[in-house]
């Protein structure tokens, strides 16, 4: 959960009077609150905590982190289905439900 | 060198390590505040890297570990209550209450959604309004930010069937606590950088003065740990105890104004437990008396509920750094993370999960019988 992943706007919007952007996570893209950094343009990078954009971060840092939480897992970890993961870990199915709330499938 | 290789500039992380053996004339010992530190360093077998002077302690940085128990079982008490779609980050799905956890209330038919973004839940409210949508609200203060905002947003579009269950949990007085242990070993920090992000290092200098101790600011990637130690042993050598920031790149002195605006607004400090650790005083945040109509805790009545901690769970010690999880007569035999008897060994974050992850050949103990099945067994990852 807590993991911060460094993402890319691609394009902003208000909503309700809210600031919000979808950004892309190295393939995954999420809806993200972009309140806490206004001035936040697409194209450029951010630190991005439970859907909250929290500090900017240089394209080339950006990258190497994606490419580091890439190789070791941890985009799936964050990404994931965490009832897939709790399921297997206790050995019991899967209850039904509606998946994680607020996917936005690429 | 052991695992060095698997790091993203191997030649950096040499000349980082040269450089902190060259430093290095006696032992030291460091804490790392922040679980995502703790996850990397025992998957990188940084410690195992360092100079045996420098001796790492994992602190108590790990959201999911330190919501006490309690606190879990008032969720699954209200996750249970018909009418009521209770929402939480994946990783506290499988944390064990008195006796059983959120995966089993859905099991049994309590409904339990998992959401990637607060946000997500008071969608959810809005989308239900006949019924009580509950988020649990947990975490340092890289989340509550998130948390924050979401009440607020609550509040502006009048939905009011939205509410927070509340655990927030703050760093500086944790910091504070273990330095006033009388068992206290750790000689520097390595403050968590997330953390930093949002509250900026103003909180740190008293501390740091008062404790001569110094404090870096750190990030969570193999390389940051290494400038990170690096760092805090030059200090220590020299006899030196200040604030240093050593994640410049996410990190500016004075952290999100607007987010540190936002907690202000929405929460106030309070006095919270942490599990296995106690109370620690002005250690958390709860919503301020303007948002109280926002509070699962004041909405639902859950008080009286009977608490159990499993006896033989020693995870107050693993977290404060006064016990390595291996020395824990449990781990590895009636606690693993398929069937785990504390927070720390369920969460990836938790040091008692990272030792049974990636410590095995060391420990001399038999490589578990399906890995990949153990690693799935943890969930989410929880960083500070
Ligand atoms: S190994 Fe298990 S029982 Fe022992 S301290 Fe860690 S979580 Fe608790």
């Amino acid at each position: 959960m807590c993991l911060a992943v460094p993402g890319k706007v691609l394009d902003v919007e208000d909503r309700d009077g809210t600031r919000m952007a979808n950004v892309d996570f190295g393939g995954v893209v999420k809806e993200v609150c972009l309140e806490y950094l206004p001035d936040l343009k697409p194209g450029e990078y951010a630190i991005v905590h439970v859907g909250f954009a929290l500090q900017r971060l240089d394209e080339e840092s950006a990258r190497k982190t994606l490419e580091l939480f890439e190789t070791l897992g941890m985009l799936q970890e964050e990404f994931g289905d965490p009832w897939e993961s709790a399921a297997e870990a206790t050995g019991n199915e899967r209850p039904a439900h509606e998946g994680v709330a607020g996917e936005v499938r690429p | 060198m052991k695992y060095i290789d698997e790091f993203q500039d191997p030649e950096l992380a040499r000349r980082l390590l040269d450089e902190i053996r060259a430093t290095v004339t006696r032992p030291w010992a460091l804490m790392e505040v922040c679980g995502g530190q703790t996850h990397t360093i025992i998957r990188h077998g940084i410690d195992q890297l360092l100079p045996p002077e420098v001796e790492l302690i994992h602190g108590p940085g790990c959201p999911v570990c330190v919501t006490p128990l309690e606190v879990i079982d008032k969720a699954l008490e209200i996750a249970s209550r018909p009418g009521v779609i209770f929402c939480s980050f994946g990783d506290m799905l499988r944390v064990p209450g008195t006796d059983r956890d959120l995966f089993q209330v859905r099991g049994q038919g309590g409904d339990v959604r998992v959401v990637y973004s607060p946000l997500d839940a008071l969608r959810i409210a809005e989308q239900n309004p006949d019924r009580e949508v509950v988020f649990f609200g947990i975490g340092f203060e890289t989340t509550a930010p998130p948390n924050a905002m979401t009440v607020h947003q609550a509040r502006k579009l009048g939905i009011r069937n939205f509410s927070l269950l509340v655990s927030h949990v703050r760093v500086p007085p944790a910091i504070e606590a273990i330095m006033r242990s009388p068992d206290c070993r750790v000689q520097g920090f390595l403050a968590a950088g997330h953390v930093c992000s949002v509250m900026g290092t103003a909180e740190y200098p008293e501390l740091a003065a008062r404790h001569r101790v110094p404090i870096v600011v750190t990030g969570f990637e193999p390389l940051d740990i290494l400038e990170g130690v690096r760092r805090t042993v030059l200090q220590l050598e020299r006899g030196e105890h200040t604030v240093d920031n050593a994640y410049p790149r996410a990190v500016l002195p004075g952290g999100n104004p607007a987010a540190r605006a936002m907690l202000d607004d929405v929460f106030e400090v309070t006095d919270r437990a942490w599990r296995g650790i106690g109370v620690i005083p002005d250690s958390g945040w709860r919503l301020s008396e303007r948002y109280r109509e926002h509070d699962a805790e004041h909405r639902f009545s859950v008080e009286g509920i009977d608490t159990r901690e499993p006896a033989e769970c020693r995870s107050g010690e693993v977290l404060q750094g006064l016990l390595k999880p291996h020395e824990c007569e449990a781990f590895g035999t009636t606690c693993t993370p398929r069937s785990p008897l504390g927070a720390t060994m369920v969460s990836s974050e938790g040091a008692c999960a990272a030792y049974y992850l990636y410590r095995r050949l060391d420990l001399g103990t038999p490589s578990p019988k399906s890995p990949a099945a153990d690693s799935a067994a943890l969930e989410g990852s929880s960083v500070v």
